[in-house]
C-alpha cells in the first residue's frame, strides 16, 4: 500500500493462503469458480458507521454482499476466514470527486486543472445557441479505463468507490459512481449517471462565448431553460405532429433535459463564500437538486447551508501558498485567513449539521488526501464524522446510500480491514474487499509519478503490489 | 473605456474589513456641520437627524434626541453620498462578454462580488452608490445593475432596491473593434463599421419585437383554450430588449462622436424606446440640444480624452456646455481609482465652464441620481431620503478634502479614524498567520524527512502460514 508511511520499505505480509487466493483470481477466468466469494472476518472491531461499533464481532461477506454482521454470527462453511484480532473493519472509503480511470484530455489550455476547455468547435461561439463546451451526453463510466494504476493505489489506501467526473467545457458530461476493482469497466460501474457537473469557468477568452463568468452563468441558465422547454414541447409535438412544425434536434438540450429530470445531482462549483452564495441563488432559481462542489470557505456560511439543507462535496486540496511563487510577494490577509481556516470547514459544517463528503480534487496520491484530512482533524473534526463523510454521507449524497457506505447486511461488500484507527498516520490497511472481491494490501515499492513509466511487471506468485490481487 | 488602474497601495487592512454598521444604532445625529444639501443651499452649524436609515430632520437644531449616536462634525462638511454613474467595480470575472455582438443575455447582477476591495476604496472616496456596467465590447452589451456600496454585506444586499435595471450599449471603435482584434486564424466579428453597429442594434430590436409578438400570440391563443400549443422558447438575449421596448430597462450607451449619438437617437425613435444616458459622450457638447430634447442624460469625464481617435475632439467644457443646453449631466469615474476623487473631478467644472459649487456638486450627486431614476431616494440631503452621506474635513470641492466618514442607510460603512486605528491589529494578525504557516511548513518538512524505519527483517514469503494468526487468512469457516 502506498501512503501511510514507510513507502516501499515495509514487509510484505503475504502468506501462502493469500497468495493462492490472489493468484487464483489473477489467473482463473471468472466463472470457473476459482476465486473465493465467501469470507468471514472474525474477532474484529467493526465500525458499522450506520450504528454503534461492535468491539468484537464477525463480518460475513458472501457473493459480493455483506451477508451478516454481529457479535456472534454463523460463518458459512465455505468461507475463508481472517482472524481479525487486533484489526478493525470499516466500510470502504468513497472519493466523491476524481478522474480516476478517466483518460487525460490531450492538451492543456494552461489554466486551471490543465484540461482543455472544450472539444474543438472550429469557430468562435457567438452565444448559447452554439453550445460551446457542451458534451452533456458523455457518461464517465463509458470512458472508464480500469488499467489506470491509480485505481489500485486508491484501493490499497482504503478507497473502494469513487465518483468519477468528466472534465472539459461547461457541461462536461455525467459523473459515475464506480467501485475500485474490476477486470472490465462494466464490472466497476455502480451508477453510471450519478451526477451532473456544471462548470462556471469561462472557456471562450475575449473573443468567443462564454468568455466571462456572467457569460457562463447566462449560458447555463439558457441551456436549462431550453432543456425544460424541450421536456414540455416534446410530448406536445408527439401528440400533434400533423399540426405543428417538427422540433429541431439538439443533442445538448435533450441530454440536459434527461439529466435534470432523472435523479442526478447537479454539481455546482463554489469555493469561496461569494461563490457559494451565488451558487445557492442559482440553485434556487434553476430548481435543481444542486450539491456544492469545493466548499473550502463554507466555514463562513455554514448556517446558511444548514438552513437550506444543501450538501457539500468538500475539496481536500486545501489552498496553499504558491510553491514557485515570489517569496517576496505580498500576501493579502484575506488569502492568509482562507489558507488558515479552510481546513476547519469540515468541523464547522459538521457542527452546523450540513451533510458533506470529501473528494480528492486532483491530489496526486492517496497519502495527500489523508495528510490534508488530518489538518481538518486537527481543526476540530472528529474522526467519527470524518469517517461518516468518507462513507455513508458520501454514499447518500451520491444517491447510493442504499448500496454502500456502511457495514450492513445487504450492502455491497466494500469493506476494509486495518490494523488501527483508520485516519492515524501509522495505520495500515491490511485487506480490502470490493464487491466482495478480496485484495490483500501490499506496500508498493515506488509511487507512480504522473507521466513516469514503470516497467511492466509479470504476474508471479510472489509478486507484491496490486498485481497479486487484481486480474488485468 | 477602461484604462489601466494605477496601483494604489491602500492598506492591507482594507482587504478583510469587518463592516462597521453592526455597531451603528438606529438613531444618529450629526451636529455642528456645514451641510451642503444640494437642493436647498448650505446650512452652517447644521445638524442631520437620521432614523432607521432615513433622513428625519435637517436644520440647525443643536440638540440630539435621547439615545442618539452623536457624530460631531464641527468644522466639517456633509454632502449627499456620491453616485458614480459609470463603474465596473464589484464584478467577479470579466466585465465584457466579448464574443457575441449582442451579449444582452449576460447580467452583471449575476456576478456581483461584495468582497471586491474597490467597494471599500470607493467608500473611502465618498461614493455610496454606483451604476455597475458591462463593458463596451458589443453594440448591445450585458445587463447592468445599480448598487449601494454596502461593504461587508452579501451580494444580494448590494442592489439598489427598486432601481430599474439597465443595459449597456456601445457605439464606435470598441464594438467595431478598431483598435484590437481576435488572434490570427479566428474570424473577425461583425460589425466592423459604424454602419454595422447601427445595423446590429436595429436587427436586435426587430428580433425583440418579433419575440414579444410570438409570446403575446401564444398567451392569447392559450387563454382562448388552445392547449396543444408548443410554447415559444425563452430567449435570454431578447428578453432584456423587450424590457427596453416596454420602458422597464434603461439604456446606458457608451459613445464618443456626435454622429453616432444622433444615430442612436434615431434608432431609439424608430423603435420607440428612450436612451437613458449617454456615457462618456465626449462630443456631447456638439449635439447637446438634440440630447436635451430626447430626454437622455449625459455622463462624462471631467478631462480625460485622446486615448483613441474617437476621443480626440473633446473639451473640458463638455459637462458645463451640455448642462447649459438643458442636459442632465453627471461626472463619472469608469475607474476604481478615479472613483476615489470624484469630488475633485466635479470641481473641475467650476474652472472649465464656470459652474457654481452647487452645480458642480450636483454632477456627482443629484444629477446621477436623476439619470438612474433614484432621485426620490438619494442625491440630496432632504427629509425622507436615504441617509447616504459623506463627511469631509474640508469643503468637498477643495483638493484638501478627505472623506472622514461615509454613511449608507444611516450606517457608517467607512470611518477613516477607525480604519487607521485598525491597521496595527490587522498587521499583527497577518504576521501571526505568516509565522504560523512558516512554522507548519518547517514541521511538515521535518516530519517528511524523518528516516523511515527499516523493517527488522524481510519476511520470508515462502514461510507457510500459521493458521489462526491474527490478520492471516485461513481456509475454512463454520466454526
Amino acid at each position: 500500500m502506498k501512503f501511510w508511511s514507510n513507502r516501499g520499505r515495509a514487509p510484505l505480509i503475504t502468506i501462502g493462503a493469500c497468495m493462492v487466493a490472489s493468484v487464483v483470481w489473477a489467473h482463473a477466468a471468472r466463472g470457473e469458480g476459482g476465486e473465493p466469494r465467501y469470507f468471514a472476518i472474525t474477532n474484529a472491531r467493526i465500525v458499522l458507521v450506520s450504528g454503534p461499533t461492535i468491539e468484537n464481532g464477525t463480518v460475513v461477506v458472501a457473493k459480493g454482499l455483506i451477508q451478516a454482521v454481529g457479535a456472534s454470527v454463523a460463518i458459512p462453511p465455505e468461507a475463508w476466514v481472517i482472524d481479525g484480532k487486533g484489526l478493525t473493519v470499516y466500510p470502504g472509503l468513497i472519493d466523491a470527486g476524481t478522474d480516476l480511470g478517466l483518460p487525460k484530455p490531450e492538451e492543456s489550455t494552461g489554466a486551471g486543472h490543465g484540461r482543455p476547455a472544450a472539444p474543438p468547435t472550429g469557430e468562435a461561439a457567438s452565444g448559447p445557441e452554439d453550445r460551446p463546451g457542451a458534451t452533456p451526453w458523455r457518461v464517465a463510466a463509458d470512458e472508464l479505463k480500469v488499467d489506470d494504476k491509480r485505481i489500485a493505489s486508491w484501493r490499497n489506501a482504503g478507497f473502494t468507490s469513487a465518483l468519477i467526473l468528466p472534465d472539459g467545457g461547461i457541461f462536461p458530461g455525467q459523473g459515475s459512481v464506480i467501485n475500485l476493482a474490476g477486470e472490465r469497466a462494466g464490472d466497476s460501474v455502480v451508477k453510471p449517471a450519478a451526477a451532473f457537473p456544471v462548470s462556471l469557468k469561462p472557456i471562450g477568452g475575449f473573443f468567443s462565448f462564454p468568455g466571462s463568468l456572467m457569460g457562463t452563468v447566462a449560458y447555463v441558465r439558457q441551456v436549462f431553460l431550453d432543456a425544460h422547454w424541450y421536456a414540455q414541447a416534446e410530448p406536445l409535438y408527439e401528440a400533434n405532429s400533423k399540426k405543428v412544425e417538427r422540433l429541431p434536434y439538439d443533442r445538448t438540450e435533450r441530454a440536459v433535459s434527461n439529466s435534470l429530470s432523472s435523479n442526478q445531482i447537479v454539481l455546482l462549483p463554489a469555493n469561496n463564500s461569494v461563490q457559494i452564495l451565488r451558487a445557492l441563488g442559482l440553485r434556487d432559481e434553476w430548481k435543481i437538486s444542486g450539491v456544492l462542489q469545493g466548499g473550502q470557505q463554507a466555514y463562513a456560511v455554514a448556517d446558511i447551508l444548514a438552513g437550506k439543507k444543501i450538501p457539500v462535496l468538500v475539496s481536500l486540496k486545501w489552498p496553499e501558498r504558491a510553491k514557485d511563487g515570489d517569496p517576496e510577494a505580498q500576501e493579502t490577509l484575506r488569502d492568509l485567513r482562507l489558507r488558515d481556516l479552510a481546513p476547519s470547514t469540515p468541523a464547522v459544517l459538521a457542527k452546523a449539521g450540513v451533510k458533506f463528503a470529501f473528494y480528492s480534487d486532483g491530489l496526486p496520491l492517496p497519502k495527500d488526501i489523508f495528510k490534508n484530512l488530518r489538518k481538518s482533524l486537527a481543526a476540530g473534526l472528529t474522526a467519527d464524522l470524518a469517517l461518516r463523510a468518507f462513507t455513508l454521507d458520501a454514499a447518500e449524497i451520491l444517491g447510493v446510500g442504499d448500496r454502500m457506505g456502511s457495514i450492513e447486511p445487504g450492502k455491497i461488500a466494500n469493506v476494509i480491514v486495518t490494523d488501527g484507527e483508520i485516519f492515524n498516520e501509522k495505520t495500515k490497511v491490511k485487506h480490502v474487499f470490493v464487491d466482495g472481491h478480496w485484495f490483500e494490501v501490499h506496500e508498493e515499492t515506488t509511487p507512480d509519478k504522473p507521466g513516469e513509466k514503470k516497467p511492466e511487471r509479470h504476474s508471479h506468485v510472489n509478486l507484491p503490489e496490486a498485481d497479486a490481487g487484481v486480474a488485468r | 473605456m477602461k484604462r489601466a488602474l494605477p496601483i494604489v497601495l491602500v492598506a492591507l487592512a482594507l482587504l478583510a474589513h469587518a463592516p462597521l454598521e453592526a455597531q451603528t444604532p438606529n438613531v444618529v445625529f450629526i451636529q455642528n456641520a456645514t451641510i451642503l444639501t444640494v437642493t436647498h443651499g448650505t446650512i452652517e452649524h447644521g445638524s442631520i437627524l437620521i432614523r432607521d436609515g432615513k433622513i428625519a430632520a435637517v436644520g440647525t437644531d443643536s440638540k440630539p434626541p435621547d439615545g442618539a449616536t452623536v457624530i460631531d462634525a464641527a468644522g466639517q462638511f456633509v454632502i449627499p453620498g456620491i453616485i458614480d454613474c459609470h463603474s465596473h467595480i464589484a464584478v467577479d470575472g470579466s466585465v465584457n462578454e466579448g464574443g457575441p455582438a449582442v451579449s444582452s443575455m449576460v447580467n452583471i447582477a449575476d456576478v456581483l462580488n461584495p468582497a471586491d476591495v474597490n467597494i471599500y476604496r470607493d467608500l473611502a472616496g465618498g461614493v455610496t452608490t454606483a451604476n455597475i456596467l458591462h463593458g463596451s465590447a458589443n453594440p448591445i452589451g450585458g445587463q447592468t445593475v445599480v448598487i449601494k456600496l454596502r461593504w461587508g454585506k452579501q451580494a444580494d444586499q448590494l442592489p439598489f432596491e427598486g432601481a430599474l435595471p439597465g443595459i449597456k450599449f456601445a457605439l464606435g471603435e470598441n464594438p467595431k473593434r478598431s483598435n484590437f482584434g481576435p488572434p490570427a486564424g479566428t474570424p473577425a466579428r461583425y460589425p466592423a463599421t459604424r454602419l454595422g453597429v447601427e445595423e446590429v442594434i436595429r436587427k436586435a430590436f426587430i428580433e425583440a419585437r418579433e419575440y414579444k409578438k410570438q409570446g403575446d400570440d401564444y398567451n392569447q391563443r392559450k387563454s382562448a383554450g388552445d392547449h396543444n400549443l408548443i410554447p415559444p422558447r425563452r430567449d435570454l438575449r431578447l428578453e432584456p430588449l423587450v424590457e427596453v421596448l416596454e420602458g422597464k430597462r434603461y439604456v446606458h450607451s457608451h459613445c464618443y462622436r456626435a454622429d453616432e449619438i444622433l444615430m442612436l437617437l434615431r434608432v431609439a425613435r424608430e423603435f420607440g424606446f428612450k436612451v437613458r444616458t449617454f456615457q462618456h459622450v465626449l462630443e456631447g457638447y456638439k449635439v447637446a440640444d438634440e440630447i436635451a430634447v430626447s430626454g437622455a442624460g449625459g455622463s462624462t469625464f471631467s478631462d480625460w480624452w485622446a486615448y483613441k481617435i474617437e476621443a480626440y475632439d473633446a473639451i473640458p467644457y463638455n459637462a458645463a456646455l451640455m448642462q447649459e443646453r438643458g442636459v442632465v449631466v453627471s461626472i463619472n469615474s469608469d475607474s476604481a481609482e478615479e472613483a476615489r476623487h470624484l469630488n475633485q473631478e466635479a470641481a473641475k467644472t467650476m474652472k472649465y465652464g464656470e459652474l457654481s459649487a452647487n452645480e458642480a456638486l450636483k454632477m456627482i450627486t443629484l444629477n446621477p441620481a436623476i439619470q438612474l431614476g433614484i432621485d426620490n431616494r438619494v442625491g440630496s440631503i432632504d427629509v425622507g431620503k436615504d441617509a447616504d452621506l459623506v463627511i469631509y474635513n474640508h469643503d468637498p470641492l477643495s483638493v484638501y478634502a478627505v472623506a472622514q466618514k461615509t454613511l449608507i442607510d444611516g450606517q457608517v460603512y467607512f470611518d477613516r479614524e477607525r480604519e487607521l486605528a485598525s491597521r496595527p491589529a490587522l498587521e499583527k494578525e497577518k504576521q501571526a498567520l505568516l509565522d504560523k504557516e512558516k512554522k507548519a511548513a518547517e514541521e511538515e518538512k521535518k516530519h517528511d524527512e524523518k528516516p523511515e524505519k527499516k523493517p527488522d527483517k524481510k519476511p520470508d514469503q515462502k514461510k507457510p502460514p500459521k493458521p489462526g494468526e491474527s490478520g492471516r487468512m485461513v481456509r475454512g469457516g463454520g466454526r
